[in-house]
């Protein structure tokens, strides 16, 4: 039998430099298929991660991104020094956002970022504590492994 | 359909990574909204915006897209062709507004 899949990683975020933005989202997409996680996987962890990063970078000072993968689950932990999030019920809405102009003109900021968080992982918790920080914790299944244990890890 | 073929017929201008118009365009997708494009692109689309800044380049490499087209004769900003460049992404750019360009790259990619 394979031997079991551990791997942990933290990565570190700027506030403010829209020029890095997707640097660690690209790093980690690299190390998910460098792990031979499979493609439908990768491919929702990429979305969560480029919006916690984005989300860090349009509202935060710092944060880290730190991703950790078994063979059930990639999970995925937005950890800011930032404003924090006074309402997080509304800010879950889709079209809800506190974005500056600024960001908004890039594109970003149209409420769409935590509900994505949200739809393409399978279980997400946020704690927040206003003018502190706010931490998203996220979880993609890998369903087809619990299905099968007997599978190699990932290899759908 | 290779993006080369879209490139001639279209008369698009080829800004990026010209080394990578052999890619495979398998579909398309328009927006501005990053989130958006980010959530509902998929591997192998074209895609068509009028956004000009480095992120586009990070969010066409993180979904594995064919390329992008830059609408109204808008020209990538340098750090987005810098980027683009070294991540071979092709950005390509028409002086037809997005409406115009994705009707005929919709009737090229699909006869």
């Amino acid at each position: 039998m394979a031997e079991a899949l551990n791997f942990e990683k933290a990565f570190d975020v700027e506030g403010g430099n829209f020029q890095n933005a997707g640097n660690v989202s690209g790093q980690i997409k690299g190390i998910l298929k460098e792990l031979g996680v499979s493609t439908d996987i990768v491919r929702r962890v990429a979305i969560i991660c480029y919006e916690s990063e984005i989300n860090i970078v349009s509202y935060a000072k710092r944060g880290t991104i730190t991703l950790s993968v078994t063979d059930e689950a990639v999970k995925i932990e937005s950890k800011d020094e930032g404003p924090g999030i006074a309402d997080i019920e509304m800010a879950m809405q889709e079209g809800y956002s506190t974005a500056s102009a600024a960001v908004r003109e890039m594109g970003f900021g149209a409420g769409m970022g935590l509900a994505n968080m949200k739809k393409y992982s399978d279980h997400l918790i946020i704690t927040s504590e206003l003018g502190v920080g706010t931490c998203v914790k996220m979880t993609v299944m890998n369903f087809q492994k619990m299905l099968h244990p007997d599978l190699p890890p990932f290899t759908l | 359909m290779q993006l080369d073929v879209l490139v001639r017929e279209l008369g698009l201008k080829v800004h990026c990574a010209g080394r990578n118009l052999g890619r495979e365009v398998t579909g398309g997708y328009v927006g501005d909204l990053l989130s958006d494009v980010m959530a509902n692109s998929k591997e192998g689309d074209i895609w068509i915006t009028r956004q000009v800044h480095q992120n586009i380049v990070a969010v066409a490499s993180l979904k594995d897209l064919a390329g992008i087209v830059l609408i109204h004769s808008c020209e990538p900003a340098p750090d987005t062709a810098a980027k683009a460049e070294a991540e071979g992404i092709p950005i390509l750019v028409t002086d037809l507004p997005a409406f115009e360009i994705v009707g005929r790259i919709y009737a090229l990619i699909h006869p």
